[in-house]
């Protein structure tokens, strides 16, 4: 798994390749958090994304509530066709509040 | 296993249970449906009959109940209704159940054939007509369930994972997917407030929880399979939807009476998996452990919102329900009718025994010793009474079985009547219970067919269309007696004395009483009927009944009066093997009679030897010389003598002896078959001296007595003086 990390001032655009789950969770939450840390705002581009599970969900659910704590901003984008799956199963759409387009 | 004892009692218990169900089916009036626990309770029967029979292997049994069994499903779930139809069909079922069960070693072709025709009157009421079927769908599509509705027929699910169920290689996700694999999740909530804060936060350990509402049709115990493998780490509740809990109460309502647990009556009903039992009795378990006091399972049920309450209380009631009814089942137990006897032997034994003993106490003069076998007597006493009251049985046991004879005897005849059935509780001894049956079945079957008449021929004689018959039974001074009354049309005097008369049983000038004309009709071969139905008729009836009657050593007596009705009037003898008895003496020899049957006694001036009939405050009352029957000496000795005056049914006789002893208990021995044929003698006793006393039977005493005296009465005018002079 590789992150694609691009930084403009303030914000900061990460593109998650391939799995984001149990098995990246734990690599992956150190490189995530410091990047809220240091931004103000962080967009996690998951159009790459193939697998995603209930560790990968819970992942972005702990980064969504710092960032609300830390005032700052965690959004979600260009969701791939499984994370969109995954989103609607578990309600997650306004939870994150990000506009669920297809890119597909 | 027994086998043959085990197939023994799935005989009898499914006699029982079809008993049962005869029962309910009889008591259901016109236009009215039977409560629920009488519609349970015949569902039960089938369904238990079912059960049993399927572990035998006996298949024939097992097919034909089940469609009797999903009748009575039908009909106890409202969906059909009873009428005077169904209740016959039902009722024939039932015997052809009973009719496979008694042919169930050689099964009978016509019996196949019966059951066929049985099973298709069955399923026309059990397939819905098209048009209903038809006319259920199109409301199904036409009208669709509000929201509200919706939510009420939603499972609740709340999941709260073990943190380590993501380490252990399982994902929520896919449990969630398969639930959607046989139902829809309407609504999700994904509960995060476990989440800790990112410093503490563990990326594999699992925060998550979910409640969701499922709509499906699937039982409680798939739904929670689905969780299975993260159970134990995991808290899951899953909460059935509001019409759920009516099923699952009426469930719990309906379920066979066998003593359960809580835990297992609300499993048995659907609202409870064998998981949640274990996690819960788990909980009560530590709870115990740790504090020393648990709560109920009920309670911790409710609590843990595992089980609503209304279903818990249903289940409850369920098993105080079964509590008791097993109370009520333990008060009776089934004792093997030999051991039975031997304990009676046992005690009679018991009896002469101590009558030995009081005897020789009494001769000794101690009074400890004298109170002391007094104290056992009166306890022997108590042992006999209780022993033989084992041996006594309702008669409302053989009085059980006339409601359906009437039924279907009426039916056939195409005619109305009501049975009326008192003293049901009276009891006899279990032997005679068998040899009565046959006679009085008879009986009421000549009632029904030959005294009752139709309907149209009684409102023309201004009675009620509908006929009565009685079936009465009591006690009376040492006998039973039953009666069988009608007020149908009565003996036709002048008929019977025509019928007898052509069949050379009395001459065409005879002048008979009413009674010696209704004595007539205890001929062999007699009967007066118009036509033979297959009931009655052929004049092999009364007196097989009467002689049946006479075997037990009872009489039976006939009353009618023309246009009103007729009585028939059983009598028999309450045969105790140990009775209480009065024992008298003539020079050396003893005698006993049933002390029930002795109404008092008197002093007889010795002047009248040869008494045939003494007056009794105004009453004739007909003698019997002990003596002269028996053909004893004479004792020139004896200055006076008495007389003991015994009552049976309503006639009274006096026999005159010598000595009056007093009381004894009596165990009867019977007397060999060599004096079977003594008049006037019905057994013997051992007394406390060992002495054999000979037991009278004051009924044949009686008769003899009254024989003489209509002798007597009967006689020629010239009579000697001396006779006259006598009275």
């Amino acid at each position: 798994m590789t992150i694609e990390q691009q930084s403009t001032g303030t914000s900061c655009l990460m593109t998650l390749e391939h799995e984001l789950s149990i098995y990246q969770a734990a690599e992956l939450f150190t490189p995530l958090s410091v990047a809220l840390q240091q931004h103000q705002e962080l967009e996690l581009n998951l159009s790459k994304i193939t697998e995603f599970d209930t560790a990968g969900v819970q992942l972005l659910l702990a980064l969504k509530r710092a960032a609300q704590q830390q005032n700052k901003i965690l959004k979600l984008s260009h969701h791939s066709a499984q994370v969109i799956e995954v989103m609607e199963l578990l309600n997650l759409a306004s939870t994150f509040g990000d506009p669920l387009v297809l890119t597909r | 296993m027994d086998m043959a004892s085990a197939i023994q009692t799935f005989m009898e218990e499914s006699a029982e249970l079809l008993q049962e169900l005869e029962q309910h089916l009889l008591s259901i009036e016109p236009d009215e449906q039977p409560d629920k626990s009488a519609l349970n309770a015949m569902f039960r029967a089938a369904h238990t009959i079912k059960g049993s029979a399927g572990l035998f292997g006996y298949d024939a049994i097992v097919s034909f109940t089940h469609w009797l069994e999903n009748l009575l499903d039908k009909l106890r779930a409202g969906e059909l209704r009873f009428s005077a139809e169904l209740v016959t069909l039902l009722l024939a079922c039932s015997d052809h159940i009973k009719a496979l069960l008694e042919s169930i070693e050689q099964p009978q072709a016509d019996h196949q054939l019966q059951g066929l025709a049985l099973l298709q009157q069955l399923q026309s009421y059990l397939q819905p007509t098209s048009l209903e079927s038809r006319t259920s769908d199109w409301n199904s599509v036409t009208s669709e369930p509000s929201t509200t509705e919706l939510k009420h027929q939603l499972w609740h699910l709340s999941l709260r994972f073990g943190p380590d169920i993501l380490r252990n290689g399982m994902d929520p996700l896919s449990f969630l997917r398969y639930l959607g694999s046989f139902g829809q999740i309407r609504y999700l909530a994904c509960i995060d407030d476990q989440l800790p804060e990112l410093s503490r936060f563990d990326p594999e350990c699992c925060y998550l929880g979910f409640e969701l509402d499922f709509e499906s049709n699937a039982s409680k115990q798939q739904i929670e399979e689905v969780f299975e493998f993260i159970r134990e780490d995991s808290r899951i509740r899953i909460l059935p939807p509001h019409s759920k809990l009516a099923e699952y109460i009426q469930l719990i309502n309906s379920l066979p009476e066998d003593p359960q647990k809580l835990g297992q009556i609300l499993i048995q009903g659907g609202a409870l998996t064998a998981a949640e039992l274990d996690e819960v009795l788990g909980i009560q378990r530590h709870e115990q452990q740790a504090s020393k006091s648990a709560r109920p399972l009920g309670h911790i049920l409710v609590d843990e919102t595992i089980v609503p309450a209304q279903v818990v209380n249903a289940a409850l009631k369920k098993q105080k329900q079964t509590e008791e009814r097993k109370n009520q089942e333990t008060r009776f137990i089934k004792v093997d009718a030999q051991r039975m006897d031997h304990l009676i032997n046992l005690v009679g034994e018991l009896v002469i025994a101590g009558a030995s003993a009081t005897l020789l106490a009494a001769r000794s003069h101690q009074p400890a010793l004298v109170e002391a076998t007094s104290v056992i007597s009166s306890l022997v006493e108590q042992i006999r009474d209780g022993a033989l009251s084992m041996r006594m049985v309702p008669i409302g046991e053989i009085f059980g079985r006339f409601p359906r004879v009437v039924r279907d005897v009426s039916l056939e005849l195409g005619k109305e009547i009501r049975l009326d059935i008192s003293g049901a509780d009276t009891e006899l001894d279990k032997s005679m219970i068998e040899k009565l049956g046959d006679p009085l079945l008879h009986t009421v079957r000549n009632a029904i067919d030959h005294g009752i008449e139709a309907p149209d021929v009684r409102q023309a004689a201004g009675k009620p269309a509908t006929g009565t018959l009685q079936l009465h039974a009591y006690h009376e001074s040492g006998s039973i007696v039953i009666e069988v009354s009608d007020d149908g049309g009565g003996l036709n005097r002048q008929r019977i004395l025509n019928k007898a008369i052509e069949r050379g049983l009395v001459s065409h000038d005879a002048q008979l009483t009413d009674s010696e004309i209704c004595q007539l009709i205890f001929e062999p071969g007699f009967s007066t009927a118009e036509s033979i139905t297959n009931l009655s008729g052929r004049g092999v009836g009364m007196d097989v009944v009467k002689r049946n009657i006479e075997q037990l050593r009872g009489d039976i007596e006939l009353k009618s009066i023309e246009g009103a009705g007729t009585q028939v009037r059983i009598r028999l003898p309450l045969t105790l093997a140990i009775i209480d008895g009065f024992q008298v003496s003539l020079g050396k020899r003893h005698f006993v009679l049933p002390l029930a049957l002795v109404i008092e006694c008197l002093e007889l001036d010795n002047t009248h030897n040869d008494q045939q009939y003494i007056n009794l405050r105004g009453e004739v009352l007909p003698c019997i010389s002990l003596r002269e029957l028996f053909h004893l000496p004479k004792d020139t000795h004896l200055k006076r003598q008495n007389i003991v005056v015994v009552q049976y049914g309503h006639n009274r006789a006096g026999l005159i002896v010598d000595q009056l002893q007093g009381e004894l208990q009596a165990v009867i021995k019977p007397l060999g078959q060599l004096f079977k044929a003594v008049q006037g003698l019905g057994g013997s006793t051992i007394l406390g001296s060992g002495e054999v006393a000979l037991i009278l039977d004051v009924p044949q005493l009686i008769q003899l007595a009254e024989r003489h005296e209509r002798q007597q009465i009967g006689c020629s005018p010239n009579e000697s003086a001396a006779d006259l002079d006598s009275l």
